[in-house]
């Protein structure tokens, strides 16, 4: 089932300058999956060392952040839009190095 | 590289000393500048959105003031290029933290401020393999002047 991947302006350097990719699977997860899989230089970014997606990795069917659904195992159906939205974090360093 | 006017520099630190003890963040709108130039045109302070206890040290822009940002810039004829953050009574750069948590392509803007007063400023991208940020460097965008010219030309061989 295709699935349309929007992909964020940080990324499209790693996928040709494509802003939105189609991609297979029954689930959100299943689909980033093939997606990251298609491009490797993007999943580096997309999942950390132990294979979880990064936790500033949002992501969205349609209009629903997946966060508020099943997580990864949200049902993608054929012709859903599937967003990676990154959210920006950071900081100085812990109290225990000032 | 990346261009900063006066204007925008000097906004960034006052959002930081504003935002003293805690951290400040905004987002930087401009355009490119051949390869991997970037010229800031504004910038957009953005409400930090870490718990209230943790705001001394950390930073969050929400998925949906992300999106609002890249709508922002869009509407203004401009693109997202990347972001900028305080460190309060640290120096201006990068942590662990910062990189665990960046994206290639954007710049990061760190302003330190010391005791309520902004001090250094920097700017960095990450390494395409995560590895590390690299330090860009500034020029003052439109503020720049044309380079002095030597008085009797140059004496080409
Ligand atoms: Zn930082």
């Amino acid at each position: 089932m295709p699935v349309t991947i929007q992909i964020p302006a940080a990324l499209r350097a790693f996928a040709n300058g494509q802003t939105e990719v189609s991609a297979e699977g029954a689930t959100a997860g299943e689909v980033i999956a093939a997606f990251a899989e298609a491009y490797p230089d993007i999943g580096t970014h997309l999942y950390d060392e132990t294979g979880a997606l990064r936790s500033f990795i949002n992501v969205y069917v349609g209009d629903a952040n997946i966060k508020n659904l099943d997580g990864l195992d949200t049902p993608v159906k054929d012709g859903d839009s599937v967003m990676l939205v990154p959210a920006i974090a950071g900081g100085a360093p812990g109290s225990a190095w000032a | 590289m990346i261009s900063l006017p006066d204007e925008a520099e000097l906004a960034i630190r006052a959002e930081g000393e504003r935002a003293y003890p805690d951290e400040c963040c905004g987002a930087l709108l401009g355009g490119f500048d051949g390869e991997s130039g970037k010229i800031v045109k504004a910038i957009l302070p953005i409400g930090n959105s870490s718990e209230t206890a943790e705001r001394f040290h950390r930073f969050t822009i929400g998925p949906g003031d992300f999106m609002r940002a890249e709508r922002e810039a869009k509407a203004r004829n401009m693109d997202l290029i990347g972001f900028y953050h305080s460190h309060p009574d640290h120096p201006a750069e990068p942590s662990d933290y910062d990189l665990e948590h960046a994206l290639p392509f954007y710049s990061y803007v760190i302003v330190a401020v010391e005791q309520g007063a902004a001090s250094g400023l920097t700017s960095w991208e990450m390494s395409a393999d995560r590895a590390r940020f690299l330090r860009e460097s500034q020029n003052q965008g439109q503020n720049l002047e044309a380079p002095p010219r030597t008085p009797q030309g140059d004496q080409s061989p």
